[in-house]
């Protein structure tokens, strides 16, 4: 039925549309030559109908799906047998609402259905019904509304560009701010979150502690019956995998971008540089399997053969494949701040004698480096926050280790396994995720931050 | 890079004794002989013979794209970098051609230096902008001969009583002026035979433009010094000679009076008379 009035009311901004620019035509054909000319083209006078037409009952619309579900539910409940919801708490009441409505529905559910709420399912039937048709009357006489109100406004020396133009922008300000509104909502319930978790278990504890051990106890007389949120183990493995990572990333990377920008003939940089930009696109789950089948097993073998033992979910392992998923990072944006060297250093180096690789390691490098380093920063804040390879190649158990042939969890495989399963949302388990989320957060906004500035400064450097 | 059937022959045809030199006797730095260059298959230089001598100042002028900047780059190599660039003809340096697999463009760079038309200091100290090219080369024994060929380099160069308090200050921070001349300095460190520079004054203001023409004057007591300008004035003021190039080939050169004054063909009057170009 939603649907439906959605329909018809564009319909009516559409023929709103036409009539409108069909007005404006004949009135600029009559006009052709005189003095009374259009101020607006017909095309914006149909444009100015359209919207008056279609935005406000649009609107309307959007705000009827939103408020009719809730207004039907307390509605419902109030109409139950008082005796039967006072009984009730929330969650009962939620689960007898949904019992309703799936009835109404016409879904079977198991079990024979008390008598009143029988009755709830014909009188939700029939709300439904009426709701609907208002909605569709409303919304019909909302555009119609509109549709006479701005018809009567059009005239030759109206200035309906002007308005279009304006109803534009505000739109556009509309999807700027739904854009900056998520980002600030999604921070917000974290810290939302984070905060409840921090009633239950002491910052000093999650910011010092040595032991990180989330199970919670079923019972309250089991052993071991209260849990351990130290973030210090999770968090120095996160850093082990990503040092790791970068530490093989960054000198292949950095290299093969000097090779591209540098020395490559056009023919082979026209092949290498899509491939290397074709790794950035391979999923990561595909890197996750790529670590369990086939790096994983090499590492073993490798520390085997030098007689150590290496856990099949070696951090080594997690760490080589990731460093891989960051090559195409560092080398396209090392190759982009070589390519942004002037070409006039370049000469300025080898017209005093200079080899090629004099050039680049004395003048290029150099040159390149704030870009180069804010390519590394943005690369880390990849390999902190990345989840799936890890999540697939990492161990679970938290243990603190230098040793890159342990396995070691990081903070991403902790907030899955956290909110993997039946979770509830009151107990410092599940809030231990919120909490490790924000700091990870926190920690990749500074590195985010940080390779902004850094960029931005070199941008000043060669204006 | 560019070597190709066609030069290794005009190499056997003119070797140094065949060259004798008719503008500067045995004083010649350079003898150029049927230089032809190519941008993949669009040619720039046409059959250009040009004898340019030691301890003077040779100019280049021309309209704008008649390859003069081309031609100056030959001289030291630097179209090699250019991967679709195609060079023929011989190039003799005090009688030894440059082109041979005998030398090192590397090392002829150090013995030709370059200063450019926009001053390309490095992002480095005005120190280390002048003693990169010794460091590199190996110039200096130990610090204080650095420090040496630092100061008389920029001593030459004009600069350094405005920059001796400040040699750790970028050298990027200077005026345009300060850093062409800083620029000049960097090519004078290595110790060169012969400095090319292209176009060096025409991004500066005519004050800067008068300094680095003194400069010009004084250091063609030591060095053959070939200048690309697109200004006649600044021809007619720093050279000894001048070659006028149109449309990649060279009409006509001579000592610069005569050229200025009395020149030999109309192509080359009507460009001094400002009728083109
Ligand atoms: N890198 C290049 N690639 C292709 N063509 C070039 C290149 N450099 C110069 N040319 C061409 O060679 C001709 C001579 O250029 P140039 O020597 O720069 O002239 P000038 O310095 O006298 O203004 C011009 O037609 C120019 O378009
Ligand atoms: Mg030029």
């Amino acid at each position: 039925m939603i649907l439906l009035a959605t329909l018809l009311v564009l319909a009516v901004a559409a023929l709103g549309w036409w009539l409108a620019r069909r007005r404006a035509r004949q009135v600029e054909l009559r006009a052709h030559g005189h003095r009374d000319r259009l101020h607006s083209r017909p095309v914006y006078h149909g444009l100015y109908v359209a919207i008056w037409t279609g935005v406000p009952a649009l609107l309307l619309l959007l705000a009827w799906i939103v408020v009719q579900g809730p207004v039907l539910d307390a509605l419902l409940l109030s109409s139950l047998p008082q005796d039967v919801v006072r009984g009730l708490d929330e969650n009962a009441r939620a689960v007898l609402l949904n019992e309703i409505k799936t009835r109404a529905a016409g879904n079977a559910l198991p079990g024979q259905p008390a008598p009143y709420v029988l009755e709830a399912v014909q009188r939700l039937l029939r709300w439904r019904a009426i709701a609907d048709m208002a909605a569709l009357a409303l919304s019909l006489a909302v555009a119609l509304a509109g549709l006479a109100f701005s018809w009567r406004r059009l005239s030759p020396s109206f200035r309906a560009r002007k308005a279009v133009e304006r109803a534009f922008t505000w739109l556009m300000l509309l999807c700027a701010s739904l854009a900056v509104l998520t980002t600030v909502g999604i921070v917000l319930s974290l810290i939302f979150e984070t905060m409840r978790f921090f009633t239950m278990v002491p910052l000093s504890e999650f910011l010092f502690g040595l032991r990180w051990e989330p199970q919670i106890a079923f019972r309250p007389d089991q052993v071991a019956s209260s849990g351990a949120f130290g973030m210090i183990p999770v968090f120095a493995g996160t850093l082990l995998i990503s040092a790791i990572a970068l530490g093989f990333a960054v000198p292949v990377g950095l290299l093969s971008a000097i090779y591209l920008a540098e020395f490559a003939s056009g023919r082979f940089r026209a092949v290498a540089k899509p491939t290397l930009e074709f790794l950035a696109g391979i999923p990561t789950v595909v890197y996750g399997f790529f670590a369990i089948l086939t790096v994983a097993p090499a590492i073993k073998r490798f520390g085997e053969a030098l007689g150590i033992a290496a856990a099949p979910n070696s951090a080594l392992a997690a760490g080589l494949v990731m460093g891989i998923m960051l090559i195409p990072f560092i080398s396209s944006l090392s190759d982009d701040a070589l390519a942004a060297v002037p070409n006039a250093l370049r000469e300025g180096s080898i017209g005093l004698g200079a080899t090629r690789a004099e050039t680049i390691r004395h003048v290029l490098l150099p040159a390149a480096l704030p870009g180069i380093m804010a390519g590394v920063l943005l690369a880390a804040s990849r390999a902190i926050g990345e989840t799936m390879i890890v999540v697939m190649a990492a161990g679970i158990i938290a243990t603190l280790t230098l040793n890159p042939f342990e396995a070691v969890t990081t903070v991403t495989v902790q907030i899955v396994t956290l909110l993997i399963g039946d979770t509830e949302f009151d107990n410092p388990k599940t809030l231990a995720a919120f909490a490790l989320g924000f700091v990870l957060f926190l920690v990749t906004l500074a590195l985010n931050m940080l390779s902004m500035h850094i960029v931005r400064k070199y941008r000043e450097q060669y204006d | 890079m560019t070597m190709t059937k066609n030069r290794d022959i005009t190499r056997q045809a003119a070797t140094t004794n065949d060259v004798a030199s008719p503008v500067c006797g045995g004083e010649c730095k350079f003898i150029t002989r049927d230089v032809n260059v190519f941008y993949g298959e669009k040619q720039a230089i046409f059959d250009v013979s040009l004898d340019i001598p030691d301890r003077s100042v040779m100019a280049l002028i021309g309209p704008s794209g008649c390859g003069k900047s081309t031609y100056l780059r030959c001289l030291n190599r630097m179209n090699d970098l250019i991967d679709i660039c195609r060079v023929e003809g011989t190039f003799l340096l005090d009688g030894e051609d440059i082109y041979s697999g005998a030398i090192d463009p590397v090392l002829l760079r150090a013995r030709v230096g370059m200063v450019f038309q926009k001053p390309n200091p490095f992002p480095k100290s005005i120190y280390e902008n002048v003693a990169y090219g010794p460091r590199i080369h190996g110039l200096a024994k130990n610090k204080a001969d650095l420090d040496e060929i630092v100061e008389t380099s920029l001593r030459k160069a004009a600069l350094w009583e405005e920059v001796k308090d400040r040699l750790d200050a970028p050298g990027t921070g200077l005026s345009g002026g300060q850093q062409q001349r800083l620029c000049i300095a960097r090519a004078i460190a290595t110790r060169p035979e012969v400095i090319l520079m292209d176009e060096p004054a025409s991004a500066l203001d005519p004050i800067a433009t008068a300094r680095i023409e003194e400069l010009i004057d004084e250091l063609k007591e030591n060095y053959c010094i070939v200048i690309v300008t697109h200004s006649m004035q600044q021809a007619a003021r720093v050279s000894d000679r001048t070659a006028f190039f149109h449309l990649g080939r060279l009409i006509e050169e001579g000592p610069t009076e005569q050229i200025f004054t009395a020149p030999r063909e109309k192509q080359t009057q009507d460009y001094i008379t400002g009728r083109y170009g």
